[in-house]
């Protein structure tokens, strides 16, 4: 049979019975009735796990990005402790140690601490009114690494003892590493609960899908009858679906990103309080940064694609079913 | 066309519903199936559908054998097969106009192609004034009409009927036998499955008769 040839020839001829045709071509109805995937609660799922996900993600930046302060805050600073001892003259032994640091390649600044800077660095403990004189309260030095310089603390410790017998040097290596695996821990948690957000999204969607299938399995086996392929079939779903996601994703990504714009300001109510000090110093202003906010609608557009790979995989296991 | 040599067919452990079917369906052939209720007429167009899978023997369909199928190549015979069967399976969101034309739109073809076709089609069979009605408001005999209109529109290689006229008066039924014979005289094999000796004796046709799983057929 030659089927472009008889493309355009009527199968039946109506004679005189042939109705008019109106040239204007006729409104046709999605294959995939869209009242009939129950989308409200999947872009509801989704929402919500993006705004989870984007929570946690954002939560993770900001403690990464003020640990990262921190760390170079200290890092950048040696402190030097000169202990008062019998037989030594604090003044001198501080001097000494002062001069020699100022020696040091690498060092940028030292800055002794004063007496009276000493007290009040006490005060919260030792109340104000107190003479020093009478205290053996050690004398500090702070001095102020280059960036990218590499010091060769045991070198310089020996130096500093050489004049100050019981000056003590402290680079905050400690300090570093303690803060350092704080921070690990918190970015590992976060990464944790995203995977677990992520397998949740993808469970969620798949049960979704199967439940829009099922609903939608006589218009499957009708679609096998005239011939369509499952790619066929599975496409017209599987747009669907995809349409759903990103609409998930833009009100969960959405709404996360208005509340970090907003936390800033509702951090600054808080300024001047016990609370709110303790979280500036903890995260900072509280603030994303840019490239923060990117991360975030990055996220959501991949927890959208999630979510078609999901309802994608779903279909063609469903599909295999039906037929 | 169609070949089977020593087919056989059960569903699950049961007993052997069809038994050492042989026979061919020649191109531009037509041929009435027929056979008591419950001798496997249903399972036989199934398997003519590739919608079934044979338990034993050769199915080969349009030169091939359908075992060796993927997915995708039996999606593309399909398009070759019309089928109609007894429960219609019209889609209740879509108009009859846009039911009869889902083979169409299914092979990716433009609306203006095929409109004037597709309206001819169903004045023909009689639903000239129902085109923009919803299967759930057509009459059992509408909904019929409909559905064969859906599985002769691209003019298949094979059409497949299971009791196309059963729901419909001996006037239409008539019409209907003629829209049939007129597809095969452009080259369709039409098999027609059914009990009703009248409609068989209105066209002189090959007779396949299934009785107790084995097919007898009279030339």
């Amino acid at each position: 049979m030659n089927k472009i040839g008889r493309e355009h020839v009527p199968l039946v001829d109506l004679g005189h019975e042939r109705p008019q045709v109106s040239a204007n071509a006729r409104n046709m109805s999605p294959i995939v009735p869209r009242a009939s995937i129950s989308g409200r609660a999947l872009v509801a799922v989704v929402a919500i796990m993006t705004f989870l996900a984007s929570i946690t993600t954002g939560a993770v930046l900001l403690v990464s990005a003020s640990a990262a302060e921190w760390q170079s805050e200290v890092a950048s600073e040696i402190t030097i402790q000169i202990r008062p001892t019998a037989g030594r003259d604090l003044e001198r032994d501080a001097s000494a140690a002062v001069e020699t640091m100022r020696t040091q390649a690498g060092i940028v600044e030292v800055r002794p601490f004063s007496k009276e800077e000493s007290a009040k660095l006490l005060e919260p403990w030792l109340g104000s009114g107190l003479s020093i004189e009478q205290l053996p309260v050690p004398r500090v030095i702070v001095a102020r690494v280059q960036p990218g310089t590499t010091l060769d603390l045991a070198a310089l410790r020996t130096r500093i003892t050489q004049v100050a017998p019981s000056a003590s040097v402290d680079d905050h290596r400690a300090w570093i590493e303690r803060m350092r695996s704080m921070t690990g821990a918190t970015v590992f948690a976060g990464i944790g609960i995203l995977a677990l957000v992520i397998v949740a999204t993808i469970i969620s969607v798949s049960f979704a899908t199967r439940g829009a299938m099922a609903a939608n399995r006589p218009i499957v086996e009708v679609l096998h009858f005239v011939g369509a392929a499952d790619s066929y079939i599975a496409n017209r779903f599987l747009r669907h679906f995809l349409m759903l996601g990103l609409e998930g994703g833009l009100i969960g990504g959405g709404i996360a990103m208005l509340f970090f714009g907003f936390s800033e300001s509702i951090a600054s109510w808080f300024s001047g309080t016990p609370v709110g000090d303790q979280f500036a110093a903890l995260l900072g202003t509280f603030s994303l940064r840019p490239s923060g906010y990117l991360v975030l609608a990055l996220q959501a557009v991949l927890i959208a694609a999630i979510t078609a790979w999901a309802s994608r995989r779903t279909l063609f296991a469903t599909l295999d079913d039906v037929d | 066309m169609v070949r089977f040599e020593n087919v056989g067919l059960r569903y699950g452990l049961g007993p052997e519903i069809l038994r050492d079917l042989s026979f061919a369906i020649p191109a531009h052939s037509f041929q009435f199936l027929t056979g008591p209720s419950g001798a496997g007429k249903t399972s036989l167009l199934r398997l003519l559908f590739l919608s079934l899978r044979p338990t034993r023997g050769l199915v080969n369909l349009f030169g091939k054998d359908v075992s060796l199928l993927s997915k995708d190549q039996v999606a593309n015979l399909r398009k070759r097969i019309g089928i109609v069967l007894q429960d219609f399976r019209l889609l209740d969101h879509m108009t009859t106009y846009e039911n009869v034309a889902l083979p169409f739109r299914v092979m990716g073809r433009d609306e203006s192609s095929y409109r004037r076709e597709v309206i001819d089609l169903l004045k023909w069979v009689g639903l000239g004034e129902r085109m923009d009605a919803l299967p759930p408001i057509l009459s059992g005999g509408e909904k019929q009409r409909a559905a064969i209109a859906r599985a002769v529109i691209s003019r298949p290689q094979l059409l497949l009927a299971d009791e196309p006229t059963g729901s419909v008066d001996p006037t239409l039924g008539r019409r209907l036998l003629r829209l049939f014979i007129e597809l095969n005289k452009s080259g369709t094999a039409v098999i027609i499955a059914t009990h009703d000796i009248t409609l068989m004796d209105q066209y002189e046709a090959r007779r396949l008769v299934l009785h107790q799983g084995r097919l007898h057929i009279y030339e």
